[in-house]
């Protein structure tokens, strides 16, 4: 099932603060999201009843936390196997059951699509509301305070920090920063911080430009928040620093790449519309692999690793690749 | 506890793995960069990530390369050794051509234009290679570089003989 008409007001519709435990619940069209001590419950209507799905509000938190600093990022950010959204580039879909095999089969779904403004205010409303003092939905479990509990306070820094945005190369003059007034992280404590050694001519002062990028990476204070580090016309470089689990099943509405900088990632991948299993690929230092348009993948780092995503920002390729004209696998050999 | 980071080398490297449920492994398009650079000619661009016309080449770092130009942006990052870059700014700059090209009469001869300097890189630094630029690598131990920049005639595609099947 799903609901056409689009929801364009940005107003946040939620409750007064529970008596119960503090938090407000939040409507976002026909869905209602609540939360508790322990748990994240979403209503939704289906087949002439309201359903239900619950998620520990630590893994909701930290889906959302992503959701929304990525701007809802490339196709669908699978919060689990229920509920997620779909960009479509100034229109968000959020869905239950959608695109859940089992679920959408027994006709249980339900999508609502929104105005991206919209959608953006409700989460970040919720994020205000339902981040506790002390948690960091960006940080490794072992870097930060409990999500569980009753309201207590909340931790607006840290539900601000957004993939970092860079024209050509960090450092360069008008370009994103560097990280070196930042803390190295406690796990990459024995990563080297030289730099790039630079002799310009006379007359070519600062048009030479290099620098340590495990530097930068291993000064990050966010786990699975890509920031882009070079840019070749719509090929975008996007390294980040994953420790624990990848918060969401990312759904490709293109091909991304994978390039393992250190240690190892497990990625469960499964078919994009169903969550059907398809493959366990398991990512090595120098590793690189392809994730194709056509599925859904979850990582796994016991060790924080840096990995290099790499993106292709061509305008329009989600329609190319949905009507079929590319292949949802990047080579054929 | 403190831990370890682990990065590769082409003198030790771990390649991953996949386990398949349903579809074709080759949908991956699985390599590893050190494995590729331990079988590859000295500055030979082996294609190991293309995402329609963009690609990521590894090059084994080996010596003095040819000299190499092109018309846009490329970005070098050392993965493994240690790689000294000559830039120059071309009186000729090459258009027209994604990619790498070759520049210069001779491979080796420095081609015309005016010397911007050198950039030293070691395992993790990234380097800027304008468009427009020349440019030439030398190493003087085994190196490996990743290159972020487009397919080129200089280009080589071996998926079958780098890929996991």
């Amino acid at each position: 099932m799903s609901s056409t008409a689009v929801a364009s007001t940005t107003t946040v519709v939620s409750t007064d603060p529970s008596n119960e435990n503090g938090y407000r619940t939040f409507k976002l069209g026909k869905f209602e999201l609540a939360r508790d001590e322990y748990f994240v419950t979403i209503r939704w209507p289906a087949k002439g009843q309201t359903r239900s799905h619950q998620m520990s509000a630590e893994a909701f938190l930290r889906a959302c936390m992503r959701d929304v600093a990525w701007n809802f990022f490339y196709g669908w950010v699978n919060f689990d196997h229920v509920i997620g959204t779909r960009n479509l580039y100034g229109q968000v879909d959020m869905y239950a059951g959608s695109f859940n095999g089992v679920m959408k089969e027994a006709g249980v779904d339900y999508t609502e699509r929104f105005d991206a403004g919209h959608i953006m205010a409700t989460f970040k409303a919720i994020l205000r509301d339902w981040v506790n003092e002390g948690f960091d939905p960006f940080a490794a479990p072992v870097e930060t305070g409990t999500a569980f509990g009753t309201k207590q306070g909340d931790n607006i820094a840290a539900i601000q920090r957004t993939r970092i945005a860079t024209q050509r190369m960090p450092g360069l003059p008008g370009d994103s920063p560097l990280r070196d007034d930042m803390p190295i992280n406690r796990a990459f404590a024995d990563v080297s911080q030289d730099e790039p050694e630079i002799v310009a001519e006379p007359g070519f002062e600062g048009q030479l430009h290099a620098f340590s990028l495990f530097k930068y990476l291993s000064r990050s204070d966010v786990t699975w928040n890509p920031s882009v580090t070079a840019v070749c016309k719509a090929s975008l470089a996007c390294p980040t620093t994953e420790e624990y689990i990848l918060p969401v099943f990312h759904g490709n509405d293109r091909v991304e790449w994978f390039i393992q900088l250190s240690d190892e990632i497990v990625w469960d991948v499964g078919d994009k519309n169903t969550g059907s299993p398809r493959a366990r690929v398991t990512m090595k230092a120098g590793d690189v692999a392809a994730m194709p348009a056509d599925i859904r993948h979850q990582g796994y780092s016991r060790k924080r690793s840096m990995l290099y995503v790499w993106e292709n920002v061509t305008p329009g390729l989600p329609q190319r690749y949905e009507s079929g004209e590319l292949s949802p696998y990047p080579v054929e050999f | 506890m403190a831990s370890t980071t682990v990065f590769g080398s082409i003198a030790d490297y771990h390649k991953g793995s996949i386990e398949i449920v349903s579809g074709d492994p080759k949908h991956y398009v699985f390599s590893n960069i050190f494995e590729v650079a331990s079988k590859s000619q000295p500055y030979e661009r082996v294609v190991v990530g293309k995402n329609l016309e963009y690609v990521q080449e590894v090059m084994r770092a080996e010596g003095t390369s040819p000299w190499f130009g092109c018309a846009h942006d490329e970005f070098a990052l050392c993965m493994d050794g240690e790689v000294e870059i000559e830039l120059v700014k071309l009186a000729a700059p090459p258009t027209g051509k994604d990619g790498a090209v070759l520049i210069g009469e001779a491979p080796h001869e420095t081609p015309k234009g005016k010397r911007m300097g050198l950039i030293r890189l070691r395992r993790g630094h990234q380097a800027l290679l304008p468009a427009g630029c020349g440019y030439r690598f030398t190493a003087k131990k085994l190196g490996v570089i990743l290159q972020q920049t487009i397919l080129g005639e200089l280009s080589q595609q071996k998926w079958s003989q780098i890929c996991l099947q």
